[in-house]
């Protein structure tokens, strides 16, 4: 039999762990309350494939933002999925135990720059850099896929890290007993086995890229267009939303809302398609 | 008897002289002196943590990745020393193939299992491959239960017929020691069966090592067994090596009669 106090304890903690879902619940109904109105009106297809942006006059077409957020994701991917995929390979099987120690929390600490630090480094390194090698304004898809390839670092390896090192140790004995060499046995038979992991880790890696905000607005150059090459500036869904809140009113303020909606449902599909795909294993 | 008879006169396939296995600053074996037969089955058998398993991973050198394991003495492959500075570790593995105490069939279709060492090994041809599916799982004797489910997953098989697909796939890349490491232990009594009869079969044309903490098992299937235990340091040492029949009817040393006598481990 539980005492008054301990069940009042559980009560408490209970309200306290619910607080948190409903703020989930609070933001989710609000944005939808506030961004549906202008959806409705201008109508869903115009809305989403609607090519011009201009909301003085009444135009709120978000494709080109569209466009600029799943080119950069993707470039992002281009970027950073390789490099992880191979670091996390050398943390599970190559890396001695003193190397990995000094690896691991570097990596952690990849995660823990600020996302401005981030923007500040690409716009005095990485656009200048583009600028003077390969030409355009510098601001570009090109280096925001480098920042955001950087930045989804850390998800991808310690996800993939983890799927490898969950691996049954016989897996890897038996392949070596069979006499592949190490780098055979991780290619045709670790990497299919960690296959659902990787691939989740990618797709979690690829939200957060879509999500991030602040570093991309520094080096993507913003300009509404569909982009004609990687060295065009873009904007993304989430850098109309930062740049524009801020003086945004009425039907103006709805239409940010409604990015925001067609943002998160994209996320949602994303995070959902990684819980899937690891609940499968 | 007419086994021992027909197997003495056979040469030594492996050689160890004097071999001291340490990890780190602990030593694990100490002055093993055994030659073993080919085309016989060896049995190593003694009390838990006596270094049976260290002993009969020495041979495919899978002690390699172990931080600061370390050999000394030698170890002869058919007069080819294994720790020798130019040894093909990888070769090695090659030639001394090794099946696990639990059955480890790869996460992937029986027919993937099985040529899976072949394809490594540069063999690509479909029709060659398929030749080899089929030769080996029926050395195995699965060739008939198996035939339909080829492309179905190897996870699927009962736990016998795992071991004996992981026998199978070691066979495929056509090894000439075959180390076995407890396989039967994770097994019921009639797959044990079954594998014990697979392995007298084998046994006319490989090298057959096995590590088996059933003294009946050693009994039934070997031809020569070694008797291991640790030493006060905790050292594993080579008590008595000698014919099977011997080694249960009349055992030289003391402590070997002691434990197969039940009077210990």
């Amino acid at each position: 039999m539980k005492s008054f106090k301990e069940k009042l304890t559980e009560r408490v903690f209970l309200l306290i762990a619910l607080s948190t879902l409903s703020v989930l619940a609070l933001i989710t109904v609000f944005i939808f309350i506030k961004g549906m109105p202008i959806i409705a009106k201008v109508g869903i297809i115009d809305f989403v494939f609607g090519m011009k942006w201009a909301p003085s006059q009444g135009y709120y077409g978000i494709f080109p933002m569209i466009v600029g957020s799943v080119s950069v994701t993707i470039g992002a991917a281009i970027v950073g999925v390789p490099i992880a995929i191979c670091c996390s390979i050398f943390l599970a099987e190559f890396a001695p135990v003193k190397l990995r120690n000094i690896f691991r929390p570097a990596i952690q600490l990849l995660a823990a720059i600020p996302s401005v630090v981030y923007g500040f480094w690409g716009v005095l390194f990485v656009v200048p850099a583009i600028r003077k090698y390969l030409g355009g304004p510098g601001l570009s898809i090109l280096a925001g896929s480098i920042i955001l390839g950087i930045m989804i670092l850390p998800t991808i390896i310690s996800i993939t890290e983890v799927s490898l090192l969950a691996l049954p140790r016989h897996y890897k004995d038996g392949a070596l007993a069979l006499g592949l060499t190490q780098w055979q046995t991780i290619r045709s038979l670790l990497l299919p086995a960690a296959k659902s992991g990787i691939v989740a880790a990618v797709i979690l890696g690829l939200g957060r890229a879509i999500g991030e905000t602040m570093a991309v607005i520094m080096v993507l150059g913003n300009a509404v267009a569909l982009p004609h090459s990687v060295l065009d500036p873009v904007r993304t869904l989430t850098t109309n939303i930062g740049i524009e809140m801020g003086y945004a009113s009425g039907e103006h303020q709805q239409a940010l809302f409604a990015t925001g909606i067609v943002l998160f449902v994209i996320i949602m599909i994303l995070n959902a398609t990684a819980q899937y795909i690891t609940r499968k294993r | 008897m007419d086994d021992l008879i027909l197997k003495s006169g056979q040469r030594a396939k492996i050689k160890t002289d004097s071999v001291n296995l340490f990890y780190g600053s602990f030593q694990a074996l100490k002055n093993v002196t055994m030659d073993i037969q080919e085309c016989a089955i060896t049995a190593i058998i003694g009390p838990s943590g006596c270094g049976k398993s260290s002993l009969l991973r020495l041979f495919n050198r899978m002690n390699d990745p172990i931080p600061g394991v370390r050999v000394e003495g030698k170890i002869l492959l058919d007069d080819t020393s294994i720790y020798d500075k130019s040894m093909d570790v990888v070769a090695l593995k090659k030639r001394v193939g090794m099946v696990f105490q639990k059955p480890n069939p790869f996460p992937m279709s029986v027919y993937d299992n099985m040529v899976f060492g072949p394809r490594h090994h540069g063999i690509k041809q479909k029709a060659r491959l398929d030749e080899i599916v089929e030769s080996y799982l029926s050395q195995v004797a699965l060739w008939d239960e198996l035939k339909d489910k080829l492309k179905g997953s190897a996870f699927d098989l009962s736990p016998g017929q795992q071991q004996r697909l992981c026998i199978a796939r070691a066979l495929a890349v056509e090894p000439e020691v075959l180390l076995m490491d407890e396989s039967c232990s994770a097994l019921d009594p009639e797959s044990t069966m079954q594998v014990e009869g697979l392995m007298e079969e084998l046994a006319k044309k490989y090298t057959i090592l096995i590590v088996t903490h059933s003294m009946e098992q050693a009994a039934r299937v070997s031809h020569m067994t070694a008797f291991m235990m640790m030493d006060e340091d905790r050292a594993g040492t080579l008590v008595e090596y000698a014919p099977t029949e011997q080694i249960f009817a009349n055992p030289k040393d003391k402590r070997t009669e002691d434990y197969i006598t039940g009077r210990f481990g």
